[in-house]
């Protein structure tokens, strides 16, 4: 080439104003002009601005992930594609990720929160594997903010709507309710996928000369810019300004194009394969090629089109969804647009992978942008940004003024059961398919869900944690708990934790004390992640979550893969038999900073601050989730159930709720276990197991062997109701009714 | 016996039935492709659950124009036995072979639960290895599954025991709380006239595995499967 390439007719002139309303700062425009030699054209610009965007560089967090463990002996793909993959035996791999939807849900809910999932399943099913279960976690402000019941609504439909309609199961979640949430809500979405080991597709481009494939929906102009000025920039007054930057989400075709990738993929006609998600047709091509140390042209006159008239700027800058960029083995593009065409879905040639490391973009027969790969995806900016602990930490407030707590620990037990964060979340599950796939063998409303795999033995266990209020007090600590939870959870279901995928939400990195939170937020996973040997392979970091100067409590979101070797193996979480045997064992005492409980009352300062998160022994913790596996293959136990919202009452009431009918449970607890702390307190970590009274003398011999402490025992009854000590005497079908009547009732449904 | 499971463009389930004939029950089952008009050979069609289309338009309205539904209609009208569950459903009262329409639930968003329902009529092809009056535990998951029709179709249905299911209370008792989408009478699957196309919003064939939350979908296959032999 020897030209440079155009500006166009009627396109703004370049210079470092225009560059500045892009996002990008004078220091990063001035170095685009050097990569470039010259001003860059309108286009180029707009390139540069969502490639070099905090969404999709990760500039400000890329030094600080490096130091998460991806590495180990499952590990088949860890971070750098659009998923990680780890080997869970029997020739099938486990592809996964978690991804945020936050700012796009916060301006347009429905389509936000739908999108976030359509994304996810293509990070997915871009590497050839079949996505099988969907997981979200979500967080919103008080049910007392007179937005947060909009948002909910239009949220979980918003999931359901996609999930449901291309057939993945929604199989877990969780959702957090609390005023730091106000001004800006998450919605973090996963996708777990299966591929034999064979076929798993890669995003990286190879062959000079192979053809580039255009499949899937026509480009619109709907999610311009979503990436660089939604994504990447704090909510103010003009958010809503920016809901055309929102993505408009078509599952029906996303179901298409699921089959149709999976059918092409069995051709073995694909070299590499990329969904357009975060700037779209740009970020796709440059990164396909970019991983293969080629370059790309592409001609942008062949790209579907839903309307005429789209300048190149748009069609490379839209977000428009459900379509996908394919390098394809030359000579085979007729194979591959057979399988498109069955299923009714566009596939066109619209360029060829280079030799000379360059991105070109012709349009209307000129060349509109001609751009070095490699400052575009893995030379992006990167910044050591300044990170300080703020100067008076600040856990989340209370935006009310909150009761003393009752003196009977039953008025208190039924307050936590009230709580939308503690209550049934049945009403946001059962708007999602949990079944479809038939794999499903414990779905929403456990400690993990857990499904099987069709024609084998093994099975997986999964779950999504966080625990923002913790990390609020130690952003370090919190981010470490939350890692034992997820473990946690899963081991309780009997599964051996096996990977981790993360969604780090935080507020806005040019803070030194935001920043600082992140990087002990990173600390606290790697530190967590490597004792319990879950590597790391995929993540998503979402900066900015505030509005107007006040930022979000630091949300680390955990999804854990569980490996159950036998899935027939598997627990409940909620006892099966009366007459049965409970333990409660624990690594360590509760402490009330940061619970439910410190939400819903006046707590004095012994119970809160001088205690703090207490400390969390990692080496218990490992200990205590193989423990839980062990029993769970050995068949020693009949369930277990992570203590966490509401403590020790409330996971002992939540047991009893056996969906088949409600049992009841008799404690008898040492008097100095009577307090509130104990009953009521969080923290690392405190099971409740139950077992036939048969198993119970190998079963307490396997606990003190793994060092574990049994600090109460008592029975299941068939009578439904629920002692604890002198305390609490409850009857246990008046608890379910608060329990299951919470969520619908704040939402006032009949 | 031969079955065959119609793929639309947006049906989900067609997989799992597939699954659940061929793996679970041993049965012949073949695929067939909505474009096709080809029914293969087989003895009972199954129009699966999903969103055929995308449901965009009323549920089912596009689905029931596709190629492979003339063969399925010209089949039913030979006496070809014909289930359509949830999506299929619906897609069969689009196409006329069943009387009635489904709309969107009462609570105006998609339901996924277990619902028991009653069998109202055990003398068909679809229940015959039920007892009438039995219970069965069965999975729903939809967002227009009320069922209804006009009065006189509705008295007619009801007098000709063409509603074969009924949603009702786990104890077996009829009670408005557990009509889960506010079928007109808790119709949760209704015959036609001859009794050999048959229409339910739950999912039996995600009820055929005891690991998996019952078995109880089993029944009904097995209504038909005696009903061919």
């Amino acid at each position: 080439m020897n030209s440079d390439p155009v500006s166009l007719p009627g396109e703004p002139a370049v210079d470092l104003n225009l560059g500045i309303a892009h996002g990008l700062t004078p220091e990063e425009f001035d170095h685009i002009k050097k990569i470039l030699g010259r001003i860059p054209t309108y286009t180029e610009l707009g390139v540069f601005s969502v490639m070099w965007s905090e969404h999709c560089s990760y500039k400000s967090s890329r030094r600080h992930l490096k130091m998460m463990p991806s590495r180990g002996p499952r590990v088949v793909q860890g971070p750098g594609e659009n998923a990680g993959a780890i080997d869970i035996g029997d020739g099938w791999l486990a592809v996964f990720k978690i991804e945020s939807h936050n700012h796009p849900s916060f301006v347009e809910p429905y389509q936000g929160a739908a999108t976030g999932v359509g994304g996810i399943l293509r990070d997915i099913f871009t590497m050839g594997a079949r996505p099988i279960a969907n997981m979200d976690s979500l967080k919103f402000g008080s049910f007392d903010h007179p937005r947060t019941k909009y948002l909910l609504a239009s949220v979980v439909g918003g999931i359901g709507g996609y999930g449901n309609c291309v057939g993945v199961p929604t199989v877990a979640g969780e959702t957090m309710f609390d005023p730091a949430y106000n001004g800006n809500i998450l919605v973090n979405a996963f996708c777990l996928g299966l591929v034999r080991r064979e076929d798993l597709l890669s995003a990286r481009a190879s062959g000079v000369g192979n053809p580039v494939l255009y499949v899937g929906s026509a480009t619109g102009r709907d999610g311009i810019h979503g990436a660089s000025l939604l994504a990447s920039a704090e909510f103010d007054a003009e958010s809503e300004s920016k809901r055309p930057t929102v993505q408009v989400g078509d599952p029906f075709t996303e179901k298409l194009l699921i089959e149709a990738c999976l059918e092409a993929a069995r051709t073995g006609a694909i070299v590499a394969i990329q969904d357009m998600g975060a700037a779209g047709l740009t970020s796709s091509s440059s990164e396909m090629a970019g991983r293969g140390g080629l370059g790309i042209e592409l001609d942008l006159d062949r790209v579907p089109l839903r309307e005429a008239g789209l300048t190149p700027y748009e069609i490379l800058l839209s977000e428009s969804q459900e379509r996908m960029l394919i390098v394809a083995d030359r000579g085979r593009v007729d194979e591959l647009q057979r399988v498109f065409a069955k299923w009714d879905l566009h596939a066109v040639e619209i360029g060829r992978i280079t030799d000379d490391q360059n991105w070109r973009i012709r349009f209307g027969g000129r060349i509109v942008a001609d751009i070095p790969i490699a400052p575009l995806s893995d030379d992006a900016p990167m910044y050591d940004r300044p990170a300080a602990p703020p100067a008076d930490p600040q856990p989340i407030e209370s935006s009310h003024p909150k009761p003393p707590p009752p003196s009977r620990a039953g008025d208190a037990l039924r307050t936590l059961l009230a709580s939308p964060n503690i209550a049934s979340k049945r009403w946001i599950f059962r708007q999602y398919d949990s079944i479809v796939q038939s794999n499903t063998v414990a779905g929403p409303g456990g400690d993990a869900a857990v499904l099987r795999i069709k024609g084998v033995r093994r099975g997986l266990a999964l779950t999504v944690d966080s625990n923002p209020r913790a990390c609020a007090i130690d952003p370090y600590l919190g981010a470490v708990a939350t890692v034992c939870e997820a473990a946690i959870n899963v081991a309780c279901a009997g599964a051996r934790p096996v990977g981790i995928t993360n969604c780090l939400n935080y507020g806005n990195p040019e803070r030194p004390e935001i920043m600082w939170q992140f990087i002990r937020g990173v600390e606290g996973i790697r530190d967590a992640a490597i004792a319990f040997a879950a590597p790391v392979v995929s993540g998503n970091v979402s900066f900015y979550n505030e509005t107007e100067g006040r930022a979000i409590p630091p949300t680390p979101t955990i999804a854990m893969v569980g490996l159950l070797e036998d899935f027939t193996a598997a627990v409940t979480h909620f006892f099966t038999h009366a007459g049965d045997q409970v333990l409660v064992v624990r690594t360590n005492s509760p402490r009330l900073a940061g619970s439910e409980y410190a939400a819903q009352f006046r707590c004095d300062d012994r119970g809160l601050d001088s205690r703090g998160l207490g400390s969390i022994d990692l080496s218990y913790e490992r200990a205590l989730a193989e423990m839980l596996v062990d029993a769970a293959q050995a068949g020693l136990i009949r369930s277990a159930h992570d203590v966490s919202g509401g403590g020790l009452a409330v996971a002992l009431t939540e047991a009893c709720f056996n969906p088949g009918g409600a049992l009841g449970a008799e404690f008898s607890l040492p008097s100095e276990f009577e307090t509130a702390v104990e009953l009521f307190g969080e923290g690392r970590s405190t099971i409740v197991l139950s077992a036939a009274a048969e198993n119970i003398g190998q079963l307490r011999q396997l606990i003190g062997a793994a060092g574990l402490k049994i600090v109460a025992s008592g029975r299941v009854t068939e009578l439904p109701r629920l002692k604890i000590g002198s305390v609490i005497d409850e009857d246990v079908l008046a608890l379910r009714e608060i329990y299951e009547r919470a969520l619908p009732g704040r939402i006032g449904e009949p | 016996m031969k079955w065959g499971v119609v793929s639309f463009p947006g049906s989900l389930d067609d997989r799992d039935t597939l699954y659940a004939l061929r793996e679970v029950m041993g049965q012949d089952a073949i695929p067939l492709w909505h474009k096709d008009e080809s029914l293969g050979g087989a003895r009972c069609i199954v129009l699966p659950g999903g969103f055929s289309y995308g449901d965009y338009l009323r549920c089912g309205a596009i689905a029931r124009c596709s190629p492979i539904m003339r063969s399925v209609v010209r089949f039913a009208n030979d006496g070809g036995l014909v289930m359509g569950i949830c999506n299929g459903f619906q897609i069969l009262c689009e196409a006329h072979l069943l009387p009635g329409a489904l709309t969107r639930n009462r609570s105006l968003s998609f339901i996924c639960e277990q619902v028991t329902v009653r069998v109202a009529n055990a003398h068909t092809a679809f229940t015959r290895s039920a007892r009438k009056g039995a219970l069965l535990r069965l999975p729903i998951k939809h967002g227009e599954g009320l069922y209804t029709a006009f009065d006189d179709e509705l008295s007619a249905i009801e007098e000709r025991g063409q509603v074969l299911l009924r949603y009702v209370a786990p104890d077996g008792s009829a009670r408005d709380e557990a009509n889960p989408n506010g079928s007109i009478n808790a119709i949760a699957g209704v015959a036609n006239e001859r009794f050999n196309v048959f229409g339910l919003m739950p999912h039996p064939e995600h009820a055929i595995e005891p690991r998996l939350g019952g078995d109880d979908g089993l029944a009904i296959f097995r209504s038909i499967i005696e009903s061919a032999a």
